[in-house]
């Protein structure tokens, strides 16, 4: 048995030593907190300015924002430009054959795109776009490939430019070719809350759900400690 | 249970062998008193299937099995349904569960060679249990229609169509189509919230039926009715099974519930595993994803059918894959006969049986781990070299069982 166990562990590392060896695409870090309501309200009023004309959120209710904090008269003032009332759903007004007509592509639903993408690549992605003039819209991006969508952000961030690493030339890097209107630091907050929205975007539910969750397991402690002392006080007479 | 006189019970038992029933399946059923961790996981499997029937129930109450809307509908119960995103979740968590729990549960069977006779029975009914979960694992995995349930389900149903002849006309037939689409989805559908469960149920039933003909194996492989006490005629070593067994699954049950709720709350995807992060794209029939892998309780299976890379005979590499991974499941069918041992505990066998079930394990693990990765050349070499060991663990059990050194089993059961 106890030679069983020795290998068990041993091929538990496993994974954990292969996982550690470094991936293709080196992602940054996204600096998420969604109990930060102030952030996520930025964030949301980003999405509806700069997102929600050509994506949709197509599984979300505007009168869900109530969850970070806002009220439905703050809701329909500061994130409905549309004729929608606050318990519709956060629909595109782009029509989806116009959009392939002009990106080839129809924009994807970004209800749920944190959870698919993950919001380190959607932190990186927003800040990686950089001027191509051999693709269509003149953009392109450091991660992901020949991306049909231009960079909607340039005049914040500027416009970036490829420039090769001096040592290894493979290994791309980019420099702010013209200034926007805001400094580096500002944009990667600007991405930031929008991203750390999209990931409440994502799964509104989140927050409750741990906590309570947290209530949950402690209650369930409780429970476990009267149980064993039901059995052991049971298996008093069991030899 | 009281039965006095003309008290309901009473009146119920002249009609309805109540009493009879409750003695013997719970208060007259003895159990062997040394039960220890790995005697859980049959009351957990109970536990979880009752969980999945009744989230499923109030799951069906939302979903819709339609192509254009399945997807947004799990959408509406995950924000709009009241505690939708629980019911969701401990449905997809459970399923997980499911597998683990059982996969626990048949390794206890191994370990103390709880398939030998007289439990050959119980051993079938219960690998028709784990068919019939994998089916339904696989008809529930399709109903979100994202990405990976449309192209794993695709891999799936490509696999009958390797069968030569009728492949084709069978993928058809299975998908009501000439590809996967809304049939087949409603067919699923209807598969996976009436058919299967009822036959899951049933089958469970079964199982305890057979298992309280027989009686309960435990860690020292001996039968415990060998040894009546000849003044009140149960076996020595065992103890009712009401309330002794009941109460310590209860703490069982709670301390799986803490694990259980943990992941439920704190991580419902499981870093992917449960929840993989590319089944929240929707189902698009034009764009294959780069890397297909299956949820992953099927993934050791997945390896195998990857792991075949020449045509063999007249068989192509793809049959052959398909035929290794049904022989692979299949195979725990014929554990009763292969185990030639003289004793049915890992306690009392020889080293040899040792190391073959922890070279077992860990070709499952490994199998398990390289299904979840994208093939690379050594990948499929170690799938390869672990699919040989998977099987010879099977195949040469008949002769090192049997020249084994196996040590003295006990008169009485041990703590």
């Amino acid at each position: 048995m106890r030679l069983i166990k020795c290998l068990l562990f041993i091929v538990s590392l496993v994974p954990v030593i292969v996982f550690a060896a470094p991936a293709d695409v080196k992602l940054d870090k996204a600096p998420i907190d969604t109990s930060d309501n102030a952030s996520l309200q930025r964030g949301a009023q980003s999405f509806v300015n700069y997102c929600l004309t050509c994506h949709g959120a197509s599984f979300m209710r505007y009168n869900r924002h109530q969850d970070i904090g806002l009220t439905n008269q703050e809701i329909s003032e500061k994130l409905i430009y549309t004729e929608q009332k606050v318990g519709d759903l956060m629909l595109t007004a782009m029509k989806k054959n116009e959009a392939e007509e002009w990106f080839g592509v129809a924009p994807p639903d970004l209800s749920v795109i944190a959870r698919s993408r993950g919001a380190d690549w959607l932190y990186t992605y927003l800040r990686s776009f950089y001027r191509d003039s051999t693709v269509p819209t003149g953009w392109n991006n450091l991660i992901f490939e020949s991306v049909a969508m231009p960079h909607v952000l340039y005049e914040l961030q500027g416009q970036q430019v490829v420039d090769s690493n001096k040592d290894i030339p493979e290994i791309k890097e980019l420099k702010l070719s013209v200034p926007g209107v805001l400094s580096k630091e500002e944009y990667d907050r600007f991405v930031a809350d929008l991203v750390n929205y999209m990931v409440y975007l994502g799964e509104p539910h989140a927050n409750y759900r741990k906590k309570l969750g947290v209530i949950v397991i402690i209650f369930l402690l409780g429970m476990l400690g009267l149980t064993y002392l039901l059995k052991r006080e049971y298996w008093r007479d069991v030899q | 249970m009281s039965k006095q006189k003309g008290s309901i019970v009473e009146w119920i038992d002249e009609r309805f062998p109540l009493t009879a029933t409750w003695r013997a399946h719970l208060s007259e059923y003895y159990a062997p008193k040394n039960f220890n961790f790995w005697y859980y996981f049959g009351s957990l499997a109970l536990l979880v299937l009752v969980n999945q029937l009744i989230t499923g129930i109030f799951l069906t109450m939302s979903y819709k099995p339609d192509a254009n809307l399945a997807f947004s509908s799990i959408e509406y119960i995950m924000r709009d349904v009241n505690f939708g995103w629980l019911i969701r979740y401990m449905h997809s968590t459970g399923a997980s569960m499911f597998f683990v729990v059982v996969y626990l549960h048949m390794f206890r069977g191994m370990m103390y060679g709880s398939y030998r006779k007289p439990r050959e029975l119980l051993w079938l009914i219960g690998m028709a249990i784990f068919f019939v979960l994998m089916s339904l694992a696989f008809t529930g995995y399709i109903l979100p229609w994202g990405q990976m349930s449309y192209w794993g389900a695709q891999v799936i149903v490509s696999m009958f169509g390797a069968i030569p002849f009728i492949g084709e006309t069978l993928s058809n037939w299975i998908l009501g189509d000439f590809m996967l689409s809304d049939a087949a989805l409603n067919r699923f559908f209807a598969y996976h919230v009436v058919t299967l469960p009822i036959l899951l149920v049933v089958l469970v039933f079964v199982h305890v039926i057979a298992l309280h003909e027989v009686g309960s194996n435990n860690p020292d492989g001996i039968e415990i009715k060998a040894n009546i006490d000849p003044k009140t005629g149960t076996p020595v070593d065992g103890i009712p099974f009401h309330p002794y067994y009941t109460v310590k699954d209860i703490v069982g049950v709670v301390a799986f519930l803490i694990v259980f709720c943990g992941i439920i709350f704190f991580a419902p995807e499981m870093g992917g595993y449960f929840l993989e992060y590319n089944n929240f794209i929707p189902a698009n029939t034009l764009q294959t994803p780069d890397h297909i892998a299956p949820v992953w309780y099927f993934t050791p299976y997945y390896s195998m059918l990857r792991a075949v890379t020449v045509n063999f005979l007249w068989i192509d590499a793809k049959l052959w894959g398909v035929i290794l991974m049904a022989a692979a499941v299949i195979i725990f069918c014929f554990l009763p006969w292969l185990d030639r041992s003289p004793v049915k505990s890992i306690r009392y066998k020889g080293p040899y049986f040792k190391i073959a079930l922890t070279l077992f394990v860990i070709s499952f693990f490994v199998l398990g781990w390289l299904g979840t990765k994208a093939p690379t050349p050594l990948y499929t070499l170690l799938a390869q070299i672990f699919t040989v060991i998977y099987f010879a663990f099977f195949i040469l059990m008949p002769w090192y069982s049997k020249i084994d050194k196996t040590k003295p089993e006990p008169k009485r059961v041990t703590k």
